[in-house]
């Protein structure tokens, strides 16, 4: 790790701009309908996962209902696109400000558990959110879903191959790294971080916990249902059954694997998981051992995620070397 | 001018009475120590004058505002900063960055300043590089000022919680413990350093078992037992208190007294 380091620091532009020519290349090189799709949905999960890692990562807070932001974001995308005939970018602000509305306005009921207790509650919302769009039959066609979601056009240009959908999420995805890295490293993003290292010292400091985590919420909210609003209009079809807390877990483990509070980390993991469960297809539902032993070996062997090991886990280890190796009770990467 | 006052301030737990009545008047510019055996109950007292606990009965006042039960984040942006025994450092952010959480106050950075990097954003910015830097000079801590702050030794994760206190700005400081787990130097160069901040205007409240920085330092001491005040004084009243004698090292036997052994 610290020799992948070393050279990433010498050679920084060059891997930068190596990335870059790969990532844009990319559908050059695998114009085939089948790759395009798997690329899109990478990417999709990248900006799910880089929006759980929001709360998750750098607020310390475990959310671990992100289905229910994504149910939210689908849904309003879908029935304003169906429903109202509303044209994509309108579409795509009015699901994403709900969603973040709704972040900001859970952080509320929600400033009083920590732990295990406010994970509970947000596994309940999820599920509350799914069932609300399971049984409001009225509004959502129930099980049945809604189907035919329009294509999106930006300025005239309707988006028709995934080809198309891979470079518009790419943008929305650096976008979103390009916000949290600069929300990170400011007034904003310091309290956030001080949160989630000790609230009590946070307080004393004067930083008002309950509106940081509110802030929190409603970034993760926003970015968690701008991820399912792209799903709806990715898939154009969309039913409760796309997000059930399963679904949820998925990019949970994405942040976990990948390593929590880091940039990168999320990116990650998204793609290692989305590639491995794509290859998998044939072993049907065997693929989910599969996977839970890809996150258990994980757990076990390096507990602070792929990335996590820059600086912060590096030091953490040489502190708690007298300590079994790798089991470190406390995991968190850096910004 | 008093600067922070208790009225008969109380805090029960359950039964048990950790702070019972206790009446402090600190004055403005002074140093001010909190004394007593262990479990005396001076953190608690503390706790409950920088909003960390409610009182169950009892006023607290600072600065001529009555700030019983207020929230903790509020007691901060008065201007009442403090420390803790048991430290609280944000032990995966650098000693920097510790600081610069600090500034919370003074700065009023939003998410829309931060994204657009607006001109606010800059100042504030600046204003934070600018005064981090002074504090961390001003503390020794400029050497360090990228490590993480966990990383540190003991001493100097204390210097660093003190640093991050005062980037509040505070009117008043409250220091619980400063000097433990720190050796004899060090003890001294910290003492060194509260006289100065002392000599700048800060008003500081301390609590310390070491009986040699705290006589040396203090203007006014304040002992504690079993959660009640048994006195109030100036170091040398202090020294030569009974009361305070027995607290710390026991009552000796009548025939002691009477010139047994010690005589």
């Amino acid at each position: 790790m610290a020799k992948c380091k070393a050279f990433y620091q010498r050679y920084k532009r060059l891997v930068w701009a190596a990335a870059a020519a790969a990532v844009l290349a990319f559908p050059l090189l695998f114009p085939q309908e089948s790759v395009m799709t798997i690329a899109v949905r990478v990417l999709i999960y990248m900006i799910l996962a880089s929006g759980l890692n929001i709360a998750n990562g750098y607020i310390g807070l475990f959310n671990i209902g992100s289905a229910g932001f994504m149910c939210i974001g689908a849904y309003a995308a879908a029935l304003l696109s169906t429903r109202l005939g509303m044209s994509f970018v309108p579409t795509l602000l009015l699901s994403v400000a709900l969603t973040a509305g709704v972040g900001a306005l859970l952080a509320f009921p929600t400033s009083r558990f920590a732990g295990f207790y406010f994970s509970i509650t947000t596994m309940g919302f999820s599920e509350i959110v799914r069932l609300t769009a399971l049984n409001w039959v009225s509004l959502t066609r129930g099980s049945n879903g809604i189907h035919s979601i329009p294509k999106p056009s930006i300025l005239g240009f309707t988006l028709q191959t995934s080809t198309h959908y891979y470079y518009m999420i790419l943008l929305i995805l650096l976008l979103v790294l390009f916000c949290i890295r600069r929300i990170l490293r400011s007034r904003v993003g310091r309290a956030w971080l001080s949160i989630r290292e000790n609230p009590d010292a946070a307080r004393s400091l004067g930083v008002p916990i309950t509106l940081y985590k509110s802030l929190n919420f409603m970034v993760m909210g926003l970015i968690l249902g701008l991820g399912g609003c792209l799903m709806a209009y990715y898939y154009r079809y969309i039913s409760p059954e796309m997000f059930q807390i399963d679904n949820g877990h998925q990019v949970l483990a994405m942040v976990n694997l990948g390593g929590l509070g880091s940039i990168a980390g999320p990116l990650m993991g998204a793609a290692i998981l989305s590639v491995c469960m794509e290859a998998l297809r044939t072993m049907a539902e065997y693929r989910m051992i599969v996977y839970a032993l890809i996150v258990l070996a994980m757990m076990w062997l390096r507990p602070q995620g792929i990335v996590g090991a820059t600086n912060t886990v590096m030091v953490q280890r040489r502190m708690a070397k007298p300590a079994k190796k790798g089991r470190q009770q406390k995991v968190r990467g850096g910004v | 001018m008093t600067i922070l006052e208790s009225r008969g301030l109380c805090r029960y737990f359950g039964g048990l009475k950790a702070v019972d009545q206790i009446d402090m008047q600190v004055q403005e510019g002074e140093v001010f120590g909190i004394i007593g055996p262990n479990g005396a109950g001076k953190t608690t007292f503390f706790n409950v004058c920088s909003g960390t606990y409610t009182a169950t009965k009892g006023e607290v006042w600072f600065n001529g505002q009555n700030i019983t039960d207020r929230r903790p984040e509020e007691v901060a942006r008065i201007g009442m900063a403090r420390t803790f025994q048991n430290l609280k450092l944000f032990s995966y952010m650098t000693v920097e960055e510790n600081v610069a959480v600090g500034f919370h106050i003074q700065t009023k950075t939003n998410l829309l300043d931060a994204i657009c990097h607006t001109p606010r954003y800059r100042r504030d910015e600046a204003f934070i590089k600018e005064n981090t830097a002074d504090i961390l000079e001003r503390l020794g801590l400029s050497d360090v000022r990228h490590e993480l702050a966990g990383k540190l030794s003991y001493g100097t994760q204390r210097k660093v919680e003190i640093a991050r206190a005062m980037a509040l700005r505070p009117k008043l400081l409250l220091l619980d413990e400063p000097a433990a787990g720190m050796n004899p130097l060090e003890t001294q160069s910290l003492m060194e350093f509260v006289q100065m901040l002392n000599a700048q205007g800060y008003t500081i409240v301390v609590i310390e078992h070491d009986m040699k920085f705290i006589m040396n330092l203090c203007h006014r001491i304040l002992v504690m037992n079993y959660g009640k005040k048994i006195c109030e004084g100036l170091p040398d009243e202090i020294r030569n208190n009974s009361e305070v004698q027995e607290a710390y090292l026991g009552k000796g036997l009548d025939f002691m007294k009477e010139g047994g052994l010690f005589a």
